[in-house]
């Protein structure tokens, strides 16, 4: 298999005369785990539902595994499966309903509808939610039951559209657990995201999204590096020391310090490409140099740069204020 | 929220090996063909049915009502007897209350449509109309169901149709042949417009001068020439003159032709501009 999993050139989507998607290029090969990383309304659920043939690009093209979305739609549609932002199940029907209902549109005889609608069931931990209607249901198993209903024939390329969003931290987990295994099996993922930690996570290249466009693309270990992979948040005892801090956090960490509204407060990004130390020891490093210089520190964290830290790092602008579409 | 749910689900989630020994990737079924599609879609409907059995309570409760309503209502003025008046209205109302019925396909596509559902559905590979007629088909069952119901309270109150079970039948099957039809038309406005309110509100400006401005109340002759020309151009006046006609027993082929023709029309014009618009929404 030579082509890409995803190719596009020039995409574009307008909504009257918003531009949701303003000429995106990817470039997806098969067997991975690609993240779309943007804030709301940033033209992330436009691309996929583009790529899954469920809206029509206003320009440029887009081909998936070299077939174009618009011209061999139904040939695109055989090979991919979406799991769409909200449950893309019928929540009147109950989860066996669900799983034979769509094993039959997808050519399987009625015994083996049954069969393959119970192994799946069993295999996402829902037997026993097999006979509830899917509104019964809690986020995580909704998630799981949507996962399942996208792999009953195993796609080429699977899309998720925000997969865990809203979900508790365990069934977040799972989903990430089973998107492993998914591509384990040879499946590409595409996936859209919110949380930069995900994408680092789970994403062998990751693109970000702001205003219909890619600013920036590859692999997370590239993408941290240029905006450093850690955010250092201190909070002082006296808030008259803190001008001597943000001059000795600058010089150690060597990147820009932000200071806060709250007078005792200081944040600066870690691990910067160019230096030759990792986040940790950086922050480790500044802490010393505080307490030698008798700065008393009440609260000293070293985090994962934010979404907001990544964009405010490759925007220069925090995240807009955007109505979700 | 559904904390026990969710532990029990947990404890049960399943190993990588597990969930990777159902990731097949053995040889595909052949994609069903655009009736096994639909069928299947019309499953689905059934088990929504199933799933809100409160959904036939428009079906059954509203058709009873109307005909009663109207029985007694117009049939003492009208026809000297409300006895005499029902062998001249039931077939009407008949056709009054399915056609009304008719626009909850509307309604219902709408809200379906909103949901996520719809996503998954589109981007299967099967005939793109399948999930549209299938549903409709689904709602066929409800509009046998509101005739029947129907036919039933007419034949309590005293209407003895002259054209027999056959006639009575016949009369039923075309009812539901032009509904399935006519359905088309909200399933447009379903996919067209915004929100249920809206295709509510479109549906009733619709049915409500179609219905009451026929035949189905009053012979048209006593209506002013203005009015009789609508009448007499409407639809509905057609369905109403045919279905009366089968259950009566003397076979006005001419009527039913017609209303074969309007049906064939209604699906070769509202069929593809749904489909336009389901395949852009």
């Amino acid at each position: 298999m030579s082509a890409p999993a995803i190719e596009t050139n020039g995409l574009v989507k307008t909504f009257k005369d918003n531009r949701a998607v303003d000429g995106v290029d990817l470039t997806v090969p098969p067997g991975t785990v690609y993240g779309l990383l943007g804030p709301n309304g940033a033209g992330k659920t436009t691309v996929v539902r583009m790529l899954a043939t469920l809206l029509r690009p206003d320009g440029g093209e887009a081909r998936v595994f070299g077939h174009d979305v618009v011209r061999e739609a139904d040939t695109v549609r055989s090979r991919v499966s979406l799991t769409g932002q909200y449950a893309s199940v019928d929540e009147d029907l109950t989860g066996t309903e669900n799983l034979v209902l769509l094993a039959r549109l997808l050519g399987h005889g009625k015994r083996a509808a049954r069969d393959r609608a119970a192994q799946l069931l069993e295999a996402f931990g829902l037997t026993e939610a097999a006979a509830r209607q899917v509104k019964k249901y809690s986020g995580g198993m909704r998630r799981r039951i949507d996962i399942a209903a996208s792999i009953l024939n195993t796609p080429d390329l699977l899309f998720l559209d925000e997969p865990t969003t809203g979900l508790d931290p365990r069934s977040r987990n799972q989903v990430w657990d089973i998107i492993r295994v998914v591509v384990a099996h040879g499946t590409t993922v595409l996936l859209t995201t919110q949380y930069l930690d995900e994408a680092d996570r789970l994403a062998g290249r990751i693109a970000v999204i702001d205003h219909g466009r890619v600013i920036a693309e590859g692999t997370p270990g590239s993408l941290k590096a240029s905006i450093g992979s850690g955010t250092v948040h201190v909070r002082l005892r006296d808030g008259a020391q803190r001008p001597e801090a943000v001059r000795l956090l600058a010089a150690v960490l060597g990147t820009d310090v932000q200071t806060e509204a709250d007078p005792v407060a200081l944040t600066a990004r870690a691990g910067v490409e160019g230096s030759d130390r990792g986040a940790a020891e950086q922050a480790s490093r500044a802490l010393a140099a505080l307490a030698e210089a008798g700065i008393v520190v009440d609260d000293f964290s070293l985090g994962q740069p934010s979404l907001d830290e990544v964009f405010l790092a490759l925007t220069d602008r925090p995240i807009p204020e955007e109505v979700p579409a | 929220m559904t904390a026990t749910t969710e532990a029990t689900a947990a404890a049960s989630m399943p190993s990588a090996e597990t969930l990777g020994a159902v990731l097949t990737r053995e040889e595909r079924p052949r994609r069903p063909s655009a009736l096994a599609a639909s069928l299947t879609f019309g499953w689905r409907a059934m088990l929504k049915i199933k799933h809100v059995p409160e959904q036939l309570f428009d079906v059954t409760a509203f058709p009873i009502i109307m005909t009663l309503m109207f029985t007694y209502l117009f049939g003492g003025a009208l026809a000297g007897s409300t006895r005499d008046y029902l062998q001249f209205l039931l077939p009407g109302i008949m056709v009054t209350s399915v056609v009304m019925i008719t626009m909850y396909t509307g309604v219902g596509l709408n809200t379906d449509i909103e949901k996520g559902v719809f996503d998954r559905f589109r981007t299967l590979p099967v005939w793109r109309p399948a999930a549209l007629v299938g549903m409709i088909l689904g709602d066929v069952l409800r509009y046998v169901l509101a005739a029947t119901t129907i036919m039933l309270v007419g034949l309590i109150l005293g209407f003895r149709p002259a054209g027999g079970v056959l006639g009575v039948l016949a009369g039923i099957g075309l009812l539901v042949l032009f509904s399935f039809a006519f359905s088309w038309i909200w399933t447009m406005f379903g996919l067209f417009l915004r929100s249920e309110k809206s295709v509510m509100g479109v549906s009733m400006l619709v049915l409500f001068p179609l219905t009451f401005l026929s035949n189905v109340f009053v012979d048209p002759g006593t209506m002013p020439g203005w009015l009789q020309a609508f009448v007499k151009v409407n639809p509905i006046t057609h369905v109403v003159a045919a279905v009366r006609s089968l259950m009566a027993g003397d076979r006005n082929t001419t009527e039913t032709i017609w209303v074969l023709a309007a049906s064939a029309v209604l699906v070769l014009i509202f069929g593809p501009l749904t489909m336009r618009l389901y395949n852009r929404k």
